[in-house]
């Protein structure tokens, strides 16, 4: 779907990356790299696939979007901002006293489902999202986002199992696999790889897209669900810090907060 | 107590569509009777906690009311920050429901022991926390957590448990199961039957002693419980769990700041850590711990002489 009053996808991520970094800047935040290296699959959620509406937020046929690596939050705060589910002033306060918008994604912000940071929780709670909503027969569709760090969780792959057995076609895995965890690569740490091969074992639509290419994410996106009586996934390859050259594909800026001169070379960098 | 809470959500799920029922893969001979009338809202997931209690979360964020329902430490311990951060960070109406309190499932062993359960899951935010003595308070329990719209922790035994009251009238107040006002003795959980006992002996050597049900651990009723032991000049606490954490805590606690508080001796099992547990039937167990009927009259004589 395509609402009108929001911009082309690329304008959209365009924004929600100069926002990001400037909240991230201003908290003197972390986890940069994995907002950014999602921002261009936020972009097209929101912008062309999410039947989500600001001025209905709790709308039973929603569909549901879970943001399961929940430390990456600026951008999905900037995305909803610009969304329209409150006003962009709010970002102000992010990680501030007393705010609302906390350093791991919370329910208290309008447009959030479900507050994640603990990481493995969020597909099972999208299941039990999907499992009512074919229940209902309202058409809702479950979208849930996970890094590739968070694969390491056996609870995720408790959900990986159980989705496919029990033919949840409206569930939508997408997958911000940019390579890098928090302390090391994933092919260091723990590899997941083959990792398409693995999903299509446990009977998933497996789909493996460049994650920073709009038409493809849209493509892929506006079929789910891909096949029926099976969840798709959506292995989105991307580059951690995307947008930003110096802070792509560089573990530091999992933590790191730019400075002054640093910022306005990032924004320079995307754009803003 | 299985078969009690089945046929008691039965009936609520008759009559509100948006019960549902998970369990994760254990329930035999018990949970077949509302799968077989319910399969649309009923779901083996799988010997997979962590998953249960977030598909739960998910079911209840999406406006229904959802049992999870296993063996003692599986659907509490295993999924614990599932149900920290999924269920009751969201205030979701989850209901976890754990059979083989304490020494329940006796001979299985010490995996198979729940002595920790019910601290753990009072500690977490937002939660109600039931421990029935007898049938009779698990209909009532059921019944109350079906629609109180909370999560809520429901501990169960197994099967054979003797009612050991009059009909529950409100079970968030403490219950009189016996009468009596020198000592008191409070007791959580199907062990309440050994404070009748004890009681029954005590009354033979002239002392008199009430025995009271607390099912309800979270929220306390601190003011019934203060009346119910006003006049008595010990309080006993009784429970198939480990003191810290459970009713003890929670009673010691409650009269920790009376400058005229009477003493509280607290009758529960003790930790296991480093020490491997025998086998043997629940009661075995209970006697071995020192919780024979007779080991309680001694115990509660000696806290008297103490006085």
């Amino acid at each position: 779907m395509t609402r009108p009053n929001l911009p082309e996808p690329k304008e959209f991520a365009r924004r929600i990356r100069a926002h990001a970094l400037r909240m991230v800047h201003a908290a003197k935040a972390s986890h940069i790299g994995g907002c950014l290296s999602m921002a261009d699959i936020l972009a097209v959620l929101y912008t062309r696939i999410l039947r989500v509406d600001p001025a209905e937020p709790q709308s039973p046929s929603r569909d549901r979007f879970v943001l399961s690596k929940g430390h990456a939050t600026a951008i999905m705060y900037a995305t909803l901002a610009e969304c329209g589910f409150f006003s962009l002033t709010e970002l102000d306060t992010y990680c501030r006293d007393g705010s609302i918008f906390t350093g791991h994604v919370s329910h208290a912000v309008p447009g959030v489902e479900v507050s994640t940071g603990s990481l493995g929780h969020g597909l099972p709670i999208a299941i039990g999202m999907a499992l009512a909503a074919r229940h209902a027969g309202a058409g809702s569709r479950v979208f849930c986002l996970l890094s590739d760090g968070e694969c390491d969780e056996g609870s995720n792959w408790e959900g990986i199992l159980f989705a496919p057995h029990h033919k949840l076609d409206n569930l939508c895995v997408i997958v911000d696999f940019n390579k890098i965890q928090s302390f090391g690569s994933v092919a260091e740490v723990l590899n997941l790889d083959p990792f398409a091969e693995k999903w299509k074992a446990f009977g998933w639509q497996v789909e493996e897209i460049d994650g920073h290419d709009l038409a493809a994410l849209e493509h892929v996106l506006s079929g789910v669900p891909a096949a029926s009586n099976r969840p798709t996934v959506v292995i989105a390859h991307t580059v951690k810090g995307k947008g930003v050259s110096f802070m792509e594909n560089k573990l530091e800026w999992h933590y790191r907060s730019p400075s002054d001169e640093l910022l306005a070379q990032a924004l320079a960098e995307v754009g803003a | 107590m299985r078969t009690t809470f089945i046929e008691s959500l039965s009936q609520a799920a008759s009559e509100n569509p948006d019960i549902w029922l998970l369990c994760g893969d254990l329930g035999y001979s018990v949970l077949e009777p509302f799968a077989a009338k319910f399969p649309d809202r009923y779901l083996n997931v799988g010997v997979a906690e962590q998953n249960m209690a977030g598909i739960a979360a998910g079911i209840a964020l999406s406006g229904k009311t959802v049992f999870i329902y296993s063996i003692g430490n599986f659907p509490t311990l295993r999924c614990l920050e599932q149900l920290r951060n999924d269920v009751c960070y969201h205030g979701a109406d989850v209901k976890v429901v754990a059979v083989g309190a304490g020494y329940a499932y006796g001979s299985q062993g010490y995996t198979h022991h729940a002595l920790e359960d019910a601290g753990i899951m009072s500690m977490l935010p937002g939660i109600e926390v039931f421990v029935p003595c007898d049938p009779m308070e698990v209909r009532a329990a059921t019944r109350l957590i079906a629609t109180s719209g909370k999560p809520s922790y429901l501990r169960l035994s197994r099967q054979g448990e003797p009612n050991l009251g009059t009909a529950v009238t409100d079970l968030r107040k403490p219950r009189v199961l016996r009468e009596g006002r020198e000592v008191v003795i409070l007791a959580s959980g199907p062990i309440a039957s050994r404070a009748l006992e004890a009681a029954g002996e005590l009354a033979g050597r002239g002392r008199d002693v009430g025995v009271v049900s607390v099912s309800c651990l979270k929220p306390l009723d601190e003011a019934a419980i203060r009346d119910a032991v006003r006049d008595a000049s010990l309080i006993v606490t009784l429970e198939e769990h480990i003191l810290r954490g459970g009713l003890f805590s929670l009673v010691a606690g409650l009269f920790a700041g009376d400058a005229r508080r009477p003493p509280v001796t607290g009758l529960g099992i003790p930790e296991q850590g480093g020490k491997t547990s025998s086998a043997g039937s629940r009661e075995a167990l209970l006697d071995a711990a020192d919780l024979s009927a007779q080991a309680i009259v001694a115990r509660i004589e000696q806290s008297l002489a103490k006085r």
